[in-house]
């Protein structure tokens, strides 16, 4: 049960039920689809840049509680970051649910993003915490395409 | 519908031993997370008994050669421990002959096998193949590709509201160009067991080849290819407790004779020239290459596990596990089955309200128990019932009513996680 705690936090809970930025944007620059065939989990993140800078991001779509979360914790940090700040992230986020996160100073620099780290203990959860990151770094680069992480 | 089960003492008398079947079965005495191991995720692949690990085991230690090909011991002595498992199959399926009986990898090969083989000789432009709407993706796919390259057209025979193919929908889609159809005997996704008899024989007015997809039917019940009277039929041996990578392809004589080969290669020739090459013999004319020999000696021993048991009594008590897991998980007002059909098999797909499948399967999974969650390989059905995903616990003879208790059990805790 503890390590099924860690997974499911509160805050996992919290952003499940309540997501951020969960909304279609009418004005968006760019629009990617994320689609996890294994499990339907389905996701478009929505985005308008200026300059460098993310403007505005939001989300629409469904899935599992962590790819849910994880999406809404996502546009919740990325929004008004550089792209530069933004590819970090991803990379920390990255870095985190696939367990190769470092020493303890490195998950207390992730901020809300360390309530993602049960999901190493979890290598089939793994796809669903990530979708949405994916996902916005697609965006970043303005790839169009459908992006999948099967 | 049986020819082996009538040696065995009247249904009412036989008591089923689960007990004593588990025993079989080393792999369901281990701990997963610490917990027993529940396992319900049947219809994907099922465990197998002690003999047929130990057959493995022995034909790689005593018995390993190439089949059909060699003059010494060892060939022969491996040419015949593999025909002997085609027949214990045909006799177990009640085929005609053993000629109607080919080993290919599983149920998606023959699928495979047919639609393109009978396809290439039988379906042409304007043409029409019929499926289901409850269909496997292994029984779709293989049909759409042989529809686009040969420019006919696929239909879909509607399911309910239930899971249940509406026969009288599916009987009007059957017309001159219809040239095959194809269904399961048992939905993976839903359970539902279909009229596969009156199906056959609605095709059969109408002069049309039926494949049955027995991929789901064989681990519950005993088929009869000639009380059937389907034309193809198909299944796969790591679903009824035998080794993964080998299954059957059952096909009557006369249509497998007519069909061009799948592949090419050894075995399923007589005589090669650059010239002019003469095909084998059914069935080896679908048996291009060296086989699955180990598998297909496994099998058998599979084979022989099931000519032991009571099947009258095995379909009681799955028919009453069955019947106690959907009392029980409909007791619980978040659950919601989807397949209700009043014929089913051992098999239940629920959503529970508020929560993604993904998550249902990771809780319980804490607790030792095995469900399958996602769209079973049936994505079509997954869009009819409007659910992205559903959890699937699908039983086998080995499981208990203590299981599906402790699967209700899991199912509290995700609600007591979710709120
Ligand atoms: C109804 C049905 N058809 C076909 C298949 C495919 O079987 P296999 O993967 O063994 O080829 C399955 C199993 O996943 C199934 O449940």
């Amino acid at each position: 049960m503890s390590e099924l705690k860690t997974l499911y936090q509160e805050m996992i809970l919290d952003h499940n039920k309540n997501p951020r930025n969960f909304r279609a944007m009418e004005d968006a620059d760019r629009s990617v689809e994320g689609y996890n065939p294994l499990c339907g989990d389905h996701y478009t993140v929505y985005m308008k840049m200026d300059g460098e800078m993310v403007k505005d991001i939001s989300f629409t779509g469904a899935g599992c509680a962590i790819s849910k979360a994880s999406a809404s914790v996502m546009s919740a940090m990325v929004k008004g970051k550089t792209r530069a700040q933004a590819e970090k992230l991803f990379e920390q986020f990255h870095q985190l649910v696939t367990g190769e996160v470092g020493g303890e100073n490195h998950i207390e620099e992730l901020g809300k993003l360390a309530a993602f780290s049960g999901v190493s203990e979890f290598p089939a959860r793994v796809k669903c915490a990530i979708l949405a990151w994916h996902t916005m770094k697609s965006a970043l680069e303005a790839k169009a395409e459908t992006v999948t992480t099967e | 519908m049986s020819i082996a089960t009538d040696i065995a003492t009247p249904a009412v008398a036989s008591k089923f031993d689960v007990a004593r079947i588990r025993k079989d079965f080393p792999i369901l005495h281990t701990k997963v997370h610490g917990k027993p191991l529940v396992y319900l995720d049947n219809a994907a692949t099922s465990q197998k008994p002690q003999s047929v690990i130990d057959a493995l085991a022995r034909y790689y230690k005593e018995q390993n050669s190439n089949v059909h090909r060699g003059v010494h011991f060892l060939s022969g002595f491996a040419t015949e421990a593999y025909e002997e498992t085609r027949k214990k199959i045909t006799r177990y399926i009640n085929a005609a002959s053993e000629r109607e009986v080919i080993f290919v990898r599983g149920t998606t090969e023959g699928v495979n096998l047919v639609a393109q083989s009978f396809g290439k000789k039988f379906i042409g432009k304007g043409d029409e193949a019929v499926i289901s709407a409850l269909e496997h993706h292994s029984n779709i796919v293989p049909w759409q590709m042989v529809c686009d390259e040969r420019g006919a057209t696929l239909r879909v025979a509607p399911i309910n509201d239930d899971g249940e193919i509406i026969v009288e929908e599916y009987a009007k889609l059957l017309n001159a160009k219809t040239k095959i159809v194809a269904f399961a005997h048992v939905s993976n996704a839903l359970g539902t067991v279909n009229p596969v008899k009156e199906m056959i024989a609605l095709a059969h007015d109408h002069g049309i080849p039926v494949l049955i997809d027995g991929a789901q039917a064989l681990p519950h019940m005993r088929v009869d290819m000639q009380d059937l009277d389907c034309d193809f039929y198909t299944f796969s041996s790591h679903k009824m407790f035998g080794p993964t990578g080998v299954g059957v392809l059952y096909g009557k004589e006369k249509l497998l004779n007519a069909m061009p080969p799948y592949q090419g290669g050894g075995d399923m020739i007589r005589s090669v020239t650059f010239e002019k090459t003469t095909y084998n013999d059914l069935p080896y004319k679908f048996e291009a290459g060296t086989p699955n020999i180990a598998d297909v000696v496994g099998f058998g021993a599979a084979i022989d596990y099931l000519n032991n048991l009571d099947f009258p009594a095995i379909e009681s008590y799955e028919h009453d596990l069955l019947a106690y897991a959907t009392e029980v998980l409909t007791s619980n007002k978040r659950v919601r089955i989807i397949g209700t059909s009043k014929h089913k098999a051992g098999v239940i797909s629920f959503v529970v309200d508020g929560v993604h499948a993904h998550d249902v399967g990771t809780i319980v999974d804490s607790e030792g128990i095995a469900v399958r969650t996602g769209h079973h390989c049936a994505m079509p059905v997954m869009e009819r019932f409007k659910v992205a995903a559903t959890a699937r616990a699908s039983f086998a003879f080995y499981n208990t009513k203590e299981e599906v208790d402790a699967l209700a059990r899991g199912i509290n805790k995700v609600i007591e996680v979710f709120g």
